[in-house]
């Protein structure tokens, strides 16, 4: 049997994360298919339909309507691609940026490697969510600004694992072994040093995945993040504060989407970590 | 002495950090968009105003002259003016932080009181329900947003049984108790004040519960992950031999142990409570830094935001050297160099 058949073998005995993946499936085809089943699309931006306001869930509108009449079922629809597609890319960038400079600091070494690490320390050295606060406020509201400063507050952590995983993989014997055959820098990098360290970021992507969707729709619900009329769930919380408790709806569901994705993302990441590091399991 | 001279090379070893924080957050600044004199001046300034302004706050001067008086004005208790409360940074800071501190004290106290002893129940029950509910406590309570959570327990508790209050620190009527402190539980107390105390506590529950639920999470699982290394430790086998009772080996050999991870995860959850005390206080009306924050950020006035991040790094980096030193007091082992 194979090395991968054996992790998906021992990720599938978990049952809560195997719950977790069949979720985050269905939930990554809703944000690819959503907007198209979505029963009304238009309400997804800026509709207005007055006679319809602040309906109660009812066959029409299953979850309800907001205060100017649009469909909140939709709107999460349409909103699933905004949350999931910039919590994707919130990763990919803090990776790009982490993983990059912790490679050069770990092979490089000396005052790179000591300066780096001083400015790791100054973004881990403030609450995540103050700085990004502060980020995304200095650039002003918009999702765009919202996905810089949360992979700007992120990237130190990337950088902090990659490196110390390139100083451990350096010295191991293989690597040794292939530097005395005179195999050149760029090479060891390449064909040793980054597969290694692959997995390691790979199991913190998937269990930071739910918490760049989290942070991002706290952002959205201080009005940090993507501006109305697009379906920013975080947004959508905030907007129906107003109408509590009469219209309970227009809070309760955009809230619901958002605990299930990360939820969702949180038990995937768990099993995850369970499979590739045996020692974290318990 | 060693402690001393211990905690001296640590405190200069944040100095240089928070340096480059005020260089971070003095770039933020100046990206900001929009004319900083224009947004002071307010609306109905004139081009002498706004002029005036500029030249008052050294907004004309290059950038490192700028940075240089920023400096000299954090060092001098000078940390800028709230465009919005048009009071002094500084002052709105100490007016803000006792309502945030208590917060998160009573946030952090109920995540110890009930994470620990859940972390141990679940470790000594390992497999059984009480440990399977714990395992999946500790992903409910990282998943849910603090910001929905504080909404529905605000709708079910407080709007629709009215069982406790829907926001603010104590009841309007009663008043804030005598300031000694600025924390209204302590003070009340202080001050024998009975029905101040009681609003406070009322007041303060909803908040205080929703910001404890992901560090209550992560202190049950990270208690119950060390109890259970420990308890497979060959002093523990010792100890069982010996016939001490289940509750001596638990409490004064396992769990004593297996404080150190938890007293990390303590310290680490501390910079969660900061960070989602934004979110709490939003919703609850709570007048803390957190609120303090959002309406600075929302209105783009800066140097409130810039002193926030500020006091928030050297907060931060001092719960960092106090945990590291509770790490020695706890563990003889440990060796402060």
């Amino acid at each position: 049997m194979s090395l991968w058949q054996r992790r998906w073998r021992r990720f599938r005995r978990n049952r809560l994360s195997m719950l977790g993946a069949v979720v985050v499936v269905f939930l990554v085809l809703l944000a690819i298919f959503g907007p198209y089943f979505a029963p009304y699309p238009k309400d997804a931006t800026g509709a207005v339909h007055i006679a319809d306001r602040l309906k109660p869930p009812s066959a029409e509108h299953w979850m309800g309507t907001d205060d100017v009449g649009r469909d909140i079922l939709s709107r999460i629809l349409v909103g699933s691609r905004l949350s999931l597609g910039a919590g994707v890319i919130v990763l990919l960038v803090a990776i790009g940026i982490g993983a990059t400079l912790g490679a050069l600091s770990g092979y490089i070494g000396g005052a790179f490697d000591r300066l780096l690490q001083r400015v790791t320390d100054i973004f881990l050295t403030v609450p995540d969510l103050i700085l990004a606060m502060a980020v995304s406020a200095a650039l002003g509201p918009s999702l765009v600004n919202v996905v810089i400063a949360i992979s700007l507050v992120w990237w130190p952590g990337y950088c902090r694992l990659v490196r110390a995983e390139v100083l451990r993989t350096k010295n191991e014997l293989f690597v040794e072994a292939t530097r005395a055959l005179g195999t050149p820098d760029w090479q060891i990098l390449f064909r040793h040093v980054i597969p290694n360290i692959l997995t390691p970021v790979l199991v913190k992507a998937s269990m930071d995945i739910g918490f760049a969707v989290l942070t991002l729709a706290s952002l959205g619900f201080i009005g940090l993040g993507s501006q109305p009329p697009a379906p920013d769930w975080g947004k959508m919380i905030s907007d129906g504060r107003r109408f509590l408790p009469e219209s309970w709806w227009i809070s309760a569901f955009p809230g619901m989407a958002i605990f299930m994705t990360v939820f969702a993302f949180n038990l995937l990441g768990d099993g995850v970590r369970d499979v590739f590091d045996p020692r974290a399991r318990d | 002495m060693k402690l001393a001279s211990y905690i001296a090379q640590r405190i200069m070893l944040i100095i240089p950090v928070l340096i480059g924080l005020t260089l971070l957050t003095f770039t933020l600044s100046h990206i900001v968009p929009g004319d900083p004199a224009l947004l002071a001046a307010g609306q109905q300034a004139t081009a002498e105003m706004v002029e005036q302004i500029r030249q008052e706050f050294g907004l004309d001067k290059p950038l490192y002259v700028q940075y240089g008086m920023y400096i000299k004005g954090l060092l001098t208790g000078d940390w800028g003016r709230s465009i919005l409360s048009r009071r002094p940074v500084l002052e709105d800071l100490r007016v803000f932080w006792p309502a945030t501190f208590e917060l998160v004290s009573v946030g952090m106290l109920i995540a110890i009181v009930i994470g620990i002893p859940l972390g141990v129940v679940s470790a000594v029950m390992q497999g059984r329900w009480p440990d399977h509910f714990s395992r999946v406590y500790a992903l409910l309570g990282v998943s849910i947003p603090a910001f929905w959570l504080a909404l529905l327990l605000q709708w079910f508790i407080a709007l629709r049984f009215g069982f406790l209050p829907i926001g603010g620190r104590i009841n309007s009527q009663i008043g804030a108790p005598e300031t000694i402190t600025g924390l209204y539980i302590l003070d009340s107390i202080l001050t024998m004040n009975g029905p101040a105390l009681k609003s406070a506590l009322t007041h303060i529950l909803l908040p205080a519960i929703t910001l404890s639920m992901p560090p209550l999470a992560t202190i049950t699982r990270m208690t119950r992950s060390s109890m259970l290394e420990t308890l497979n430790q060959e002093y523990i086998r010792t100890a069982r031999a010996k016939g001490l009772s289940e509750r001596v080996i638990l409490l004064r050999h396992a769990l004593r142990n297996a404080f150190l991870p938890t007293l990390t995860m303590v310290g680490l959850s501390i910079g969660w409570l900061m960070g989602g005390s934004v979110l709490v206080e939003t919703i609850y009306d709570w007048p803390g830094i957190g609120l303090y924050a959002v309406k600075s950020a929302m209105s783009l006035d800066f140097m409130p935001i810039m002193g926030i991040t500020f006091i928030y790094g050297v907060i931060f980096s001092l719960i960092n050297l106090v945990v590291d030193l509770l790490y020695a007091a706890v563990d003889p082992r440990i060796q402060l160099t």
